[in-house]
C-alpha cells in the first residue's frame, strides 16, 4: 500500500485525494473491528430485532433477516462495482475516459429486469404472512386496550375485569428533570408499570385497540406487532404467546401522543392458561374494590 | 463586450440593502435563497443539537418533554421547508437560466415575491417559540387530534405553512415557465442538462402536492376554530383521513427534496469522470417514473393504522417498484465512472458519498416497504435512521456537492481545497457515527420521538450523540469556507474544472450579472 502511494504521488493533481484509499480502508477496518467486538459480546438484542415469543414475531423476524441478507448481497455487488470503478479508472493512475461508453442496451435491460425479479421474490412471502396476521378469527380471549394521555387501560371483555396501567412510581420519580435519581439505579427504568396486563400463553388473543384522546400505538416487540389506537375507531390485531414461553414482556407507546409519550410503557405478564384463569377469577372478585380505588 | 456593459448600465442596480430588497436578478435571488437556507440549516442544526444532547444519556437533564417535542417538530419543519427546499430553489435560480441559455428566470418579480414570502413565513414560524404554549409540538406530520392540542402557536404555524406553500408553488411555476419557454435555440428537452430536468419534474410535483397540503392544514384550522369535524370521530370525521391526505403530499415531498440532488449528482459524476453521463435518456425517464410512483405509495407511511389487506399489499408493491428506477440511476452513475478518468475533487467526494450512503438509505427503505416487517419497524429509530440516510448524506450531501461544484462560478474564486476535504471527511465519518447506530436502536425496540429511554438503549444513543456533535461542528468549517471564498482567493477560470461540460462553463467566473444577452446556439 505504501509503495503504491509513493508511485502515485508525483503524478497526482493537487485536487486529488491521495489518501482516499488508505484512509477509507482504516475507517472500514475500524468499523468492522467494532462490529466484531460487539458480536464477541454476542448480545444481538442490542442491535437487532428480537425473535420474540410468538409465531408471528418469529416469522416477521425471519422475513427481516432474509431482506437484510438480500440487501447485503445486493450491496456487495453494487458497492463492489462502485469501488472497482473508483479504483481502476482513477485519473491519477493514468486512466483515459472512453467517451463512447455511454449506452449499453443489454446491460441497461439487465439492471432493470433483475431488480424487478428480486423484488417480486421479496414480496411474495409477505402476502401469505399478511393474510395470517389480519385473520383475527378463532381467538380464545378478547382484550380491549384504550390509550389515554398517558397510560393504558385494559378490559377483559365479558369478564367485567378492567384496570389502568401506568408508569411505575420509581421510574416516574427518576425521570423528572433534576430528580437527582440515577436512572441506572431504577430497575426496568421507563419499562415498568404499576399493574401489568396478564395474558394466557398458548391462546390466540384478539386485541381491540382504541383511544380516549389522541392516537397512541400499542407495541410489544416480542409479540411482533404494533397497531394504532385511534380515538373514535376500533382497530383489531391478534397476539399469541408460545405455550412454553411464559414470562414478562415489555413495550412502549409507539405513536407520538404528547408530552409524556415516552412515559407510557406496556408490560405484559404471560402465564400458563390455568394460572391465568385463576388470576382472572381473583380479579373478578376484587374488581369492584379495585374500581372504587381508582375512582 | 462593450455592448454587454452598456446593457449592464441600462439596468443599473442599486447598491447595499436596497439591491437585495428590490432585485429581480435570478443570481441575486438565488444567492438570497442559498444564504437563507444555510441560516436555516444552522438553526435546524441547533435544534438537533438540543435533541441529541438530551438523548446523550438516560434521564432528563436539559429540557422538559414538552420542549423536546417542540424541538423535534421544529427541527423537521425548519430542515425540510427552510433548509433543503430553499437550497434547491436557490440552485434552480442560479443554474437553470445558465444551463439552458436563458437571460433570467421568466417571472422575475414573482421570483422575488416568493423569496420574501418564504422569509416571512419562517419569521412567523420561529416566532411561535415566544407564544404561550410554545412552538408546535405534534411532530412535523401534524397528526390530529394531537395537533389540535397546540396552544397559540397553532394558527401562526398553519399560516406559515400556507405562505411556504404559496412560495414553493410560485417558485415551481417560474421554473416550468422558464424551462418551457426560454431554452436557447437548439436546446431541445432531451439535450437539457440533468439538473434542469430534475428540477422541471420536481416543479410539477410541487404544483401537484402543495395545494393538497394547504387543504389539509386548512381543514385542521377549521376543526380548531370553527368546530368542523373533518378529523374528529365524534362529529363523523376520521383522524386517519388527515394521514392519507398528509402523506399524499408528504411522499412526493420526499422526492421534491431528493430529485434535485439526483440532478446535481448527475452533473458532477460526469465532470470528474471526464465522460458524459451513461444512459442519459434512461436517467430522464427514471426521474419521471420515480415522480409518478411517488403519488401512489403514500400509505406506506401508515401501515399500522389498520388498512384493508388489499390496501397493504398494493402499497407494499408500489413502494418496492420505486427501487427499480432508483436502481437504474445508481447503476448509471456507476457506469458513468466505468472506463472514465476519475478524480476526487471536493464536489466529487460529496457526490460519491451520496452514491454510497443514499443507497444504504434505499436498502432500509426497501425493508420498510415490506409490510409485515414494517409492523416492527414502524415509528422506531429504524425509520429515523432510514430517512436521515436519504436526507442528510442524500439530499444535504447533494446540495453541498453542488455548492463545491458551482461556488467558483458564483464567486469567481477557487476555495480552499484542503479545508473542503477536511469538511468532507469529517462530515462523511460523523454522519455515519450519527445515523448508523440508530438502525440498531430501532431494531432493538426504541420508539422515535421520545426524550428519555430505557437503559439498554444507552450505549448507542451516546455514540449517535457523539456523531451528531462531530457532524455539527464540521459544518462550521463549511460556513467558514464559503465566507472565505466569497471574500477572495485564487481566480477561477471560466471552465473551473478539468472537463467542464454545459453552458454555465462557457461564461466567465464569476458569472456576469446578466448572462446570455444574446442566446447561445446549442448544437
Amino acid at each position: 500500500m505504501k509503495g503504491e502511494n509513493r508511485v502515485a504521488a508525483p503524478v497526482a493533481n493537487p485536487y486529488d485525494a491521495r489518501a482516499v484509499s488508505p484512509l477509507s480502508l482504516s475507517l472500514t477496518s475500524g468499523a468492522l473491528a467494532s462490529i466484531a467486538s460487539l458480536s464477541a459480546r454476542a448480545d444481538w438484542s442490542l442491535i437487532n430485532m428480537p425473535k420474540g415469543v410468538s409465531e408471528l414475531s418469529r416469522e416477521i423476524h425471519d422475513m427481516h433477516m432474509i431482506m437484510l441478507w438480500i440487501c447485503v448481497v445486493i450491496a456487495f455487488f453494487t458497492f463492489g462495482a462502485m469501488i472497482v470503478a473508483m479504483v481502476r479508472f482513477r485519473k491519477s493512475k493514468g486512466a483515459v475516459a472512453d467517451q463512447k461508453f455511454l449506452h449499453n442496451a443489454r446491460l441497461e435491460a439487465a439492471w432493470t429486469i433483475v431488480p424487478v425479479m428480486i423484488l417480486i421474490a421479496m414480496a411474495i412471502p409477505s402476502v401469505e404472512k399478511l393474510v395470517k396476521i389480519e385473520d383475527t378469527s378463532g381467538s380464545g380471549l378478547t382484550i380491549k386496550v384504550t390509550g389515554h394521555q398517558w397510560y393504558w387501560q385494559y378490559e377483559y371483555l365479558g369478564s367485567g375485569v378492567s384496570f389502568y396501567s401506568r408508569l411505575a412510581r420509581d421510574s416516574d420519580i427518576a425521570r423528572q428533570k433534576g430528580s437527582g435519581v440515577d436512572p441506572a439505579t431504577v430497575e426496568n427504568y421507563l419499562l415498568d408499570v404499576d399493574k401489568p396486563l396478564v395474558v394466557p400463553t398458548g391462546v390466540k388473543i384478539r386485541m381491540l385497540l382504541t383511544a380516549n384522546d389522541v392516537i397512541h400505538a400499542w407495541w410489544v416487540p416480542d409479540f411482533g406487532m404494533k397497531r394504532d389506537a385511534i380515538p373514535g375507531f376500533i382497530n383489531e390485531m391478534w397476539i399469541s404467546v408460545d405455550a412454553d414461553k411464559p414470562g414478562t414482556y415489555r413495550g412502549q407507546c409507539a405513536e407520538l401522543c404528547g408530552a409524556d409519550h415516552g412515559f407510557m410503557p406496556i408490560v405484559v405478564i404471560a402465564k400458563p392458561k390455568a394460572e391465568f384463569d385463576a388470576w382472572l377469577g381473583q380479579q373478578k372478585t376484587a374488581a369492584p374494590a379495585a374500581l372504587a380505588a381508582t375512582e | 463586450m462593450a455592448h454587454a456593459s452598456h446593457d449592464d448600465h441600462a439596468h443599473g442596480r442599486p447598491a447595499g440593502i436596497v439591491r437585495w430588497l428590490t432585485t429581480t436578478n435570478h443570481k441575486d435571488i438565488g444567492t438570497m435563497y442559498l444564504v437563507f437556507s444555510l441560516l436555516m440549516f444552522l438553526i435546524g442544526g441547533a435544534f438537533a443539537f438540543v435533541i441529541r444532547s438530551e438523548l446523550f444519556q438516560p434521564g432528563l437533564q436539559l429540557v422538559d418533554p414538552a420542549f423536546f417535542n417542540q424541538m423535534t417538530t421544529m427541527h423537521a419543519l425548519v430542515m425540510v421547508f427552510g433548509a433543503v427546499m430553499p437550497a434547491t430553489v436557490g440552485l434552480a435560480n442560479w443554474m437553470i437560466p445558465m444551463q439552458i441559455g436563458a437571460a433570467d428566470m421568466a417571472l422575475p418579480r414573482m421570483n422575488l415575491f416568493s423569496f420574501w414570502l418564504l422569509a416571512f413565513a419562517f419569521l412567523l414560524l420561529l416566532s411561535t417559540f415566544l407564544m404561550p404554549g410554545g412552538a408546535p409540538a405534534s411532530g412535523w406530520t401534524l397528526y390530529p387530534p394531537l395537533v389540535l392540542q397546540s396552544g397559540e402557536a397553532f394558527p401562526l404555524a398553519i399560516f406559515a405553512i400556507h405562505l411556504m406553500g404559496a412560495s414553493s408553488i410560485m417558485g415551481a411555476i417560474n421554473v416550468i415557465v422558464t424551462i418551457v419557454n426560454m431554452r436557447a435555440p437548439g436546446m431541445t428537452l432531451l439535450k437539457m442538462p440533468l439538473f434542469s430536468w430534475s428540477w422541471l419534474i420536481t416543479a410539477y410535483l410541487l404544483i401537484a402536492v402543495m395545494p393538497v397540503f394547504a387543504g389539509a392544514v386548512t381543514m385542521l384550522l377549521t376543526d380548531y376554530f370553527f368546530a368542523t369535524s373533518f378529523f374528529n370521530a365524534a362529529g363523523g370525521g376520521d383522524p386517519v383521513l388527515f394521514q392519507h391526505v398528509f402523506w399524499f403530499f408528504g411522499h412526493p415531498e420526499v422526492y421534491i427534496m431528493i430529485l434535485p440532488a439526483f440532478g446535481i449528482v448527475s452533473e458532477i459524476i460526469p465532470t470528474f469522470s471526464r465522460k458524459p453521463i451513461f444512459g442519459y435518456e434512461a436517467m430522464v425517464y427514471a426521474i419521471a417514473s420515480i415522480a409518478f410512483l411517488s403519488f401512489i405509495v403514500w400509505a406506506h407511511h401508515m401501515f399500522t393504522v389498520g388498512m384493508p389487506l388489499a390496501g397493504q399489499l398494493f402499497f407494499t408493491l408500489s413502494t418496492m417498484l420505486i427501487a427499480v428506477p432508483t436502481g437504474v440511476k445508481i447503476f448509471n452513475w456507476t457506469a458513468t465512472m466505468w472506463r472514465g478518468s476519475v478524480s476526487f475533487e471536493p464536489p466529487m467526494l460529496f457526490a460519491l458519498a451520496f452514491l454510497f450512503l443514499f443507497t444504504i438509505g434505499g436498502f432500509s427503505g426497501l425493508m420498510l416497504a415490506i409490510v409485515p416487517a414494517d409492523f416492527q419497524y414502524h415509528d422506531t429509530y429504524f425509520v429515523v435512521a432510514h430517512f436521515h440516510y436519504v436526507l442528510v448524506p442524500g439530499s444535504v450531501f447533494g446540495l453541498m456537492a453542488a455548492v463545491y461544484y458551482w461556488l467558483p462560478k458564483w464567486t469567481g474564486h477557487m476555495y480552499d481545497m484542503r479545508l473542503a476535504k477536511w469538511h468532507f471527511w469529517l462530515s462523511a465519518v460523523f454522519v455515519n457515527v450519527l445515523f448508523f447506530p440508530q438502525h440498531f436502536l430501532g431494531l432493538a425496540g426504541m420508539p422515535r420521538r421520545i426524550p428519555d429511554y430505557a437503559a439498554q438503549f444507552a450505549d448507542w444513543n451516546m455514540v449517535s450523540s457523539i456523531g451528531a456533535f462531530g457532524f455539527g461542528l464540521a459544518q462550521l468549517l463549511f460556513v467558514w469556507l464559503i465566507i472565505q471564498c466569497v471574500r477572495g482567493g485564487e481566480r477561477a477560470t471560466a471552465g473551473v474544472w478539468d472537463w467542464p461540460h454545459g453552458l454555465e462553463w462557457t461564461v466567465p467566473s464569476p458569472a456576469p450579472y446578466h448572462t446570455f444577452g444574446k442566446s447561445p446556439e446549442v448544437h
